[in-house]
């Protein structure tokens, strides 16, 4: 008797084990580094628990450089590089004594950000950073308010570099965020911040005077890319919150929820984008007034004449990077298509969270020529996933490497992934 | 001996009663402090008071939460705009005042959010802040 309850035992444990691989074969937590893409499309972890890993670049020698919105013993940018070829980092140096956003290559030199200043290394001819401890200081004084405050950097071909100053404000109120005070007409802050200014990347030193106010009304850019094909400056704008919450007699929770759209701009000199006074309704497919400037949610007014989207994501995904891939291993629809990381939400709630996603939107002749599909998801995390907080990792940077394959940051759980294509085309 | 016990019998019964009456004041306060959370708070702070990472600090076990009730009073009437450490991590984007709220609503959400989210801490009742209030400038 004993040994049949043992059998029965021992069957009965052998079943659950075998249960227990079944279900974690088939969720596979580390296939694509917990990522899911389309067929052919590989993700490979490069680094993980970096940090708060932002903006990142990739170098023509592979090299793969990050900027910490935090700094980590000390430092402010990561240099990974992988030395046998394997798609995963083996090496880590760290140098940068300022924290940030913003990091790119451009001519010679490595450029990262503060919130408040632009710094560059040169890269010397063994293609690394020759003075780790010793930046040059591009552009200082930048406003930083502890609110919108990441300063993104982009390069035309042309010599000129671009950095996002964002509105330290919601919606430009009087008293920021808070319920009947009103918006201000005109909205000081325009004077320095919520645009994008010109910079000469050579020129040390420089403070706002010497610098271009490019484009307005742009309440806050995180994710902008240069594109050479139109050569223009392409710009996605983090759209306004609390609409229920400031004006709960004039909107829902679930028109918070949904308005207003996450915008994508092409740039030119000179453009104003209706921030504060207008905001771009999806459903309307218009730029409205906004409640603190007289707005009921219908009328146009003076957003009539401000620059209208190229395309309308969804409310509050927050895209924070934009790239345009212009390499060639890829499938064919992705090439000169943009990818845009989207941080995703918060301001949705108490309702479902959205974003925390990298999206592709095909591009024809500079615009938009379908509508946007998801390209990687899961970066959440799965069903549990409620809440910012609960989130395991957050989208934040896109890069191209020199190889075609593209990499993706995270500054929730500081992984950083490699795609690379290896599909039929 | 009759006598004493009679007396005790009495004073139980009126500490029961003064605390069931506590009890229901509280219930009810919290009650409507949840509305008020629902209302005003929940967009940052989220359903679970769990925050936006490094923008927006969570509310649970945090010494803000659990500690002085006039510093929760005063970032109430007047808004907090400094960065913010919480367990370890950094919380950044300005917290705006909330003039719209009343004297018992700010009563009624501070006892809400003391007691949820796993904390534990006393009610904040209306006269606590209509006091504190005076000495706010």
């Amino acid at each position: 008797m004993n040994r049949i309850i043992t059998s029965i035992i021992f069957i009965f444990a052998v079943t659950l084990t075998a249960c227990a691989n079944d279900s974690t074969k088939n969720k596979q937590p580390s296939a694509n580094g917990g990522l899911k893409l389309p067929p052919g499309f590989t993700a490979t972890v490069v680094a993980e628990k970096l940090g708060n890993a932002r903006h990142i670049v990739v170098n023509s020698n592979g090299d793969v450089y990050v900027k910490l919105e935090r700094l980590k013993d000390g430092k402010g940018i990561l240099r990974l590089r992988d030395t046998n070829g394997d798609g995963v980092a083996d090496e880590t140096v760290a140098f940068g004594n300022f924290a940030g956003t913003g990091i790119a290559i451009n001519n010679g030199y490595l450029y990262a950000s503060s919130d408040e200043a632009v710094y560059r290394f040169k890269l010397n001819s063994k293609n690394e950073v020759e003075n780790p401890d010793q930046p040059e200081l591009i552009v200082t004084g930048l406003v930083n308010k502890r609110q919108h405050s990441s300063k993104s950097l982009a390069f035309d071909n042309s010599g000129n570099m671009y950095v996002t100053i964002g509105a330290p404000s919601n919606a430009c109120q009087e008293k920021d965020r808070t319920a009947g005070s009103p918006g201000q007409t005109p909205c000081p802050i325009l004077e320095t911040a919520g645009g994008v200014w010109q910079f000469n990347p050579n020129k040390l030193n420089q403070t706002y005077a010497d610098g271009v106010r490019y484009i307005t009304g742009l309440r806050n850019v995180v994710g902008l890319d240069w594109n050479s094909s139109m050569n223009e400056l392409y710009v996605t704008q983090h759209g306004r919150d609390q609409l229920n919450q400031l004006h709960p007699a004039q909107y829902s929770v679930e028109q918070s929820a949904e308005l207003p759209a996450e915008e994508f701009f092409m740039a030119k000199k000179g453009m104003d984008f209706g921030w504060p006074f207008c905001y771009y309704d999806p459903v309307q497919k218009k730029k409205v007034l906004g409640p603190e400037y007289g707005g009921d949610g219908k009328t146009e007014g003076l957003c009539g004449t401000k620059e209208k989207p190229l395309y309308a994501f969804p409310a509050h995904w927050a895209p924070n990077a934009l790239l345009f891939y212009t390499a060639k291993k890829f499938p064919a629809k992705y090439q000169n298509g943009a990818f845009i990381a989207f941080h995703g939400s918060w301001n949705r709630a108490p309702l479902k969270q959205g974003g925390y996603n990298i999206v592709f939107l095909p591009m024809k002749d500079g615009k938009p020529s379908g509508d946007y599909e998801i390209f990687a998801d899961d970066f959440a995390g799965g069903e549990e996933f409620l809440t910012p907080a609960k989130a395991k990792h957050r989208p934040c940077g896109l890069a191209m490497g020199t190889d075609g394959s593209m990499y993706i940051s995270d500054d929730q759980g500081g992984t950083i992934w490699k795609i690379t294509y290896t599909g039929e085309k | 001996m009759k006598k004493i016990s009679m007396a005790a019998v009495l004073a139980i019964g009126l500490i029961a009663a003064s605390f069931s009456t506590d009890q229901k004041d509280f219930k009810e306060s919290y009650q409507r402090g949840k509305k008020v959370y629902s209302k005003v708070c929940v967009t940052c702070h989220q359903p679970d008071g769990d925050g936006v990472p490094r923008m927006i600090p969570p509310l649970s076990k945090t010494k803000y939460i659990l500690g002085s009730k006039e510093k929760l009073v005063h970032i109430l009437v007047k808004g907090l705009n400094e960065e913010v450490e919480v367990n370890g991590d950094f919380y950044n984007t300005p917290m705006p005042a909330q003039p719209q709220l009343t004297n018992q609503e700010i009563a009624d959400v501070l006892t809400f959010v003391r007691n949820s989210f796993g904390n534990k801490a006393p009610a904040v009742t209306v006269t606590e802040v209509i006091a504190i209030r005076k000495k706010i400038k």
